[in-house]
């Protein structure tokens, strides 16, 4: 898929003559297959739509630089804005009174309860006193799960059967402080925006422990909808990063682009593998490229 | 046939209310214009069909307007249906009556829904009146066995379960010998969650196939592919590596209880002739139904 896109776009660069200023038509050509690269991409289809007019409106009348045509041109803009959009890397913000609070939500099975266990092991690596709270009582096993994961990364687990996620998140807490825990990490059940009984649980939690960090968590195969979703839980709570999970297929993440784009959330971490070791700080550079998926032209581009 | 299909809308009925444009709104009772069709490829898009499918039913739509002389919009409404209607499958019967023990093995990316529709299915055939038995051949991700077990006490089944890491084909093995033994009509085999990407984990399958046919000739008798409803352009990805690897041939389409529409059904039935046999519709054991083209293409019309 990536080779022919690319060779559509060299016939492209073919087409073009180089010119002074890059004209509509120069543009729209590109333009086209942008469009398509990103709805292939997963990027949501009124993103699309806003994205592409806003670059053409930046792309028109451009000057067209020595060293790229044309077409190469629109593409470094387009790249450009991409990048502009995911915006840069944020890290954890783990300032204030200790313990502080990081929770995970996210729907079922965008890799919540890996994730937790992944940012345990690695705020641990850092020097943090770290306990992992198992605050999803209904997935079966999901308790042994996080119980098996902190035991391979040297954590510790609260966990306290029959008592309700925002009671049990509340006794976590404090049992915390007593024990002079740094950070506290919360793995939540997994839930669908639309869910409103446990969106309120969510509201229940916050109210308990003021997180310093509320992670949404999703799947990087995610299609269309994850704009919806995302804005559903950013309407029902605070939500202060977004971690994309099983970036290490080939699906091309662009929802990436459309939670950024519409949240304003901003991307802290990609979780790349299985293993607890498999979490990346996310290169929105590196990420751009591949929701454009067009990995020779960009290489090109930036060489020029 | 009504009653499932309102079953179902139940189902779906938490997404409507949180959808916004929706088809009739979008189309209204006006004339068909180049707004109309823009509307109607927004809608497809994002339902997730892709840009190809998408395409190809708003060329065939033309040319119905075209040569049926359609003018409203609300005509146009019954002729995306038939098209949406025309390019799904009904699901085949499952018939697996004449094997005992039927061995089916699930398989899919991780997280996708394997092990909770293990259990919806082993609920699905107790109903049936079959003799279930669940092998849990997940050995790798944490508490997986754990898990699987926790449905097999709660439906009272009897499960083969593996040491954490032992090998899964020596699992699976292990289970047929069991389904063989204890004369169970249908073996259900879980798997670990694997992304199709990954050359080492997809051998790993083959291999756990492989011992599952030695274990016993003609097994598995169905290879079942759980994809998540919420899943992009991914999906026709992994639909093709897993058929690739382990002869997928029936595809269960899990969570489309969210609020997500599933359309990339349409490019791998088109494209892989794989058939969609069931949908999970929810977390417990009686949230899965036999796969409905009309349902299905309700959900993406009315959101
Ligand atoms: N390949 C890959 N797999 C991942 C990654 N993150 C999580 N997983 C896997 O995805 C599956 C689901 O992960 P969980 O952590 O259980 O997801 P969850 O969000 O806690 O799920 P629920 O609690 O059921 O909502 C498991 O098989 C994980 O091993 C990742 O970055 N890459
Ligand atoms: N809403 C909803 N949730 C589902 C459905 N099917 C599964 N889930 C949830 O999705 C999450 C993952 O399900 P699992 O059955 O553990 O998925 P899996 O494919 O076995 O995961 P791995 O073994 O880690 O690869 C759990 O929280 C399930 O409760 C469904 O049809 N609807
Ligand atoms: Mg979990
Ligand atoms: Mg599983």
């Amino acid at each position: 898929m990536f080779e022919a896109l690319t060779q559509k776009l060299e016939g492209i660069f073919k087409e073009l003559r180089r010119r002074g200023k890059l004209t509509p038509a120069d543009v729209d050509a590109v333009m086209r297959e942008v469009r398509l690269a990103l709805l292939e991409a997963d990027v949501h289809y009124s993103v699309v739509k806003d994205f592409i007019a806003r670059v053409r409106e930046r792309a028109i009348g451009h000057e067209v630089s020595r060293a790229l045509n044309p077409a190469q041109q629109v593409i470094k803009i387009v790249h450009e804005e991409l990048i502009a959009t995911l915006g840069e890397p944020e890290r954890l913000n783990l300032s204030g009174l200790k313990p502080r609070v990081i929770m995970l939500v996210g729907l079922q099975g965008s890799g919540k309860t890996t994730a937790a266990a992944k940012l345990a092991a690695q705020l641990r690596s850092q020097g943090e006193r770290v306990m992992l709270v198992a605050a999803d009582p209904y997935r079966p096993a999901a308790i042994k799960q996080l119980q098996t994961l902190g035991e391979r990364v040297g954590v510790p687990v609260f966990y306290e059967a029959g008592v309700k996620p925002p009671q049990l998140v509340a006794r976590a807490y404090e049992q915390a402080q007593k024990g002079g825990i740094t950070v506290l990490i919360i793995d939540t059940a997994g839930r669908s925006q639309l869910d409103e009984a446990l969106m309120d649980e969510l509201r229940a939690i916050i109210q308990k422990v003021t997180p310093n960090e509320t992670l949404l968590v999703v799947d990087a195969m995610i299609g269309q909808e994850a704009l919806n979703i995302a804005s559903g839980f950013q309407q029902a709570i605070p939500l202060t990063g977004l971690m994309f999970t099983k970036m290490d297929g080939d699906a091309r993440g662009g929802a990436a682009i459309s939670i950024r784009a519409v949240t304003g959330v901003p991307i802290k971490y990609l979780g790349t593998g299985e293993s607890l070791e498999a979490l990346e700080a996310f290169d929105p550079r590196r990420l751009a490229s591949r929701i454009l998926g067009m990995g020779d032209v960009i290489g090109l581009i930036e060489r020029a | 046939m009504i009653d499932l299909i309102n079953k179902w809308k139940q189902g779906l009925e938490r997404t409507r209310k949180a959808t916004f444009g929706r088809l009739a709104a979008m189309l209204g009772v006006s004339e068909i214009d180049t707004d109309t069709w823009e509307d109607l490829e927004a809608l497809l898009l994002q339902a997730d069909l892709g840009v190809e499918t998408s395409q190809q039913i708003i060329e065939s739509l033309r040319q119905r307007v075209h040569q049926q002389g359609l003018t409203r919009t609300s005509e146009l409404q019954q002729a995306l249906k038939e098209e949406l209607l025309k390019r799904l499958d009904e699901p085949p019967p499952i018939n697996l009556e004449m094997h005992q023990p039927a061995v089916i093995l699930i398989v899919g990316v991780n997280g996708s829904g394997k092990t909770t529709t293990i259990a919806k299915l082993a609920y699905w055939f107790k109903r049936q009146n079959k003799k279930v038995l669940l092998v849990a051949a997940d050995t790798f991700r944490a508490a997986a066995v754990d898990q699987l077990q926790v449905w097999a006490e709660r439906l009272d089944l009897p499960i083969v379960a593996g040491q954490p890491n032992a090998d899964p084909g020596a699992v699976a093995y292990d289970g047929i010998q069991a389904a063989l033994a204890r004369k169970a009509d249908v073996a259900l085999v879980d798997t670990a969650g694997r992304l199709h990407t990954r050359y080492n984990l997809m051998e790993e399958l083959k291999k756990v196939h492989r011992v599952v046919g030695k274990a016993l000739p003609g097994a598995p008798h169905a290879v079942w592919l759980v994809l998540d409803a919420t899943t992009g352009q991914n999906a026709l990805q992994q639909a093709r590596a897993f058929k690739d690897a382990v002869n997928v041939n029936g595809i269960i389409l899990a969570k489309l209880d969210s609020s997500a529409r599933g359309g990339m059904a349409f490019a791998i039935q088109r494209t892989l002739g794989i058939p969609i046999l069931f949908v999970g519709l929810g977390e417990k054991p009686e949230d899965l139904e036999i796969f409905n083209p009309e349902a299905f293409v309700q959900g993406i019309l009315e959101g």
